[in-house]
């Protein structure tokens, strides 16, 4: 954990809301901090630096770009778990994959261009490893918006 | 929405963030070549239509203590599901929060929330906030922790086309 003072606490609470489009957007939050432009600007340099803001601008939501997306599970046996891994991560459609606790124990996201893209790429995994794929592609999204708690 | 060459422009020129300087919009307009309010009212545009969900700062959940997360899932009455859902999705732990089909028998759950916390007792605390905000509404639930980053790759956006 790094350790922040109280204005860098504010400042990351603060930052993960929306900025205005406004010509100035930091001086209303400075003015707010007690702070000048240039000593909020050098704080969230700071803050970047040390990596506890790992980027600091617009939320693209590639979705809304065109694209399709999907998350996909499957149950691999133990015994075949790196082999499967090897064949799933050679698409790159594959976005992401993690291994998680459950009996569907591979977890991925596919990531194409279009929606016959996705079953595409999930029947030919399904063809290489000759396990079923399962597809849960978001249906809708529950979505307020995340906040970290600095 | 469509996105144009300019559109393209400039989300490739926002990718790795915005310039951290007093005017950060003045200075990417001069780089693209456009007057501030064209880039203004483009990106707002973009907001708009749901392309850019916000600006704002990314936080490193690991820097900032939140070392666990799990997935947790939920088997919700579809009945309700919408009117539970948005509550789920405006908890400050939750990072996304989404509806998918269920996979009848192997995988009952139709509804999917990220949680984060410091520690898996913490997640375990705040998935009693779900279960206990779902009330009669919640018919099963577990919880995925990940074990392994197997692949990880950011969004590439393509270079040409529109």
């Amino acid at each position: 954990m790094t350790a922040l003072d109280d204005i860098d606490r504010a400042l990351v609470n603060a930052l993960q809301d929306d900025l205005p489009l406004d010509h100035r957007p930091f001086a209303p939050l400075a003015e707010k901090l007690g702070l000048t432009e240039e000593a909020l600007l050098d704080r969230v340099r700071a803050l970047r630096a040390s990596g506890v803001l790992t980027r600091f601008g617009p939320f693209f939501d590639a979705a809304a770009m065109g694209g399709a997306f999907c998350l996909c599970a499957m149950n691999v046996p133990a015994d075949r778990f790196e082999e499967v891994n090897d064949k799933v991560n050679a698409h790159p459609e594959v976005a992401h994959n993690y291994e998680r606790s459950h009996k569907l124990n591979m977890w991925f996201v596919l990531a194409c261009e279009t929606p016959e893209g996705i079953a595409d790429t999930a029947d030919l995994i399904e063809d290489e490893t000759g396990l079923p794929v399962f597809r849960f592609p978001k249906l809708q999204e529950f979505y307020i918006g995340f906040r970290v708690a600095a | 929405m469509t996105i144009d060459a300019t559109d393209r422009a400039i989300i490739e020129a926002l990718q790795s963030g915005l310039p951290l300087v007093p005017a950060p919009y003045a200075e990417v307009a001069e780089k693209l070549g456009l007057s501030e309010s064209d880039l203004t009212a483009r990106l707002a545009a973009m907001k708009e239509s749901g392309v850019i969900r916000r600006i704002a700062a990314a936080p490193n959940h690991y820097k900032l203590g939140m070392t666990a997360n799990g997935m947790t899932v939920w088997d919700v009455d579809d009945a309700v599901l919408n009117e539970v859902g948005p509550k789920i999705g405006a908890l400050p732990f939750v990072t996304h929060s989404y509806e998918r089909p269920r996979a009848l028998p192997d995988w009952p759950y139709n509804l999917f929330a990220m949680v984060h916390g410091s520690s898996r007792e913490e997640v375990e605390e705040k998935r009693q906030q779900i279960v206990d905000l779902l009330g009669d509404a919640l018919r099963g639930s577990d919880t995925l922790y990940s074990t392994r980053i197997l692949k990880k790759t950011g969004l590439r956006l393509r270079k040409k086309g529109g």
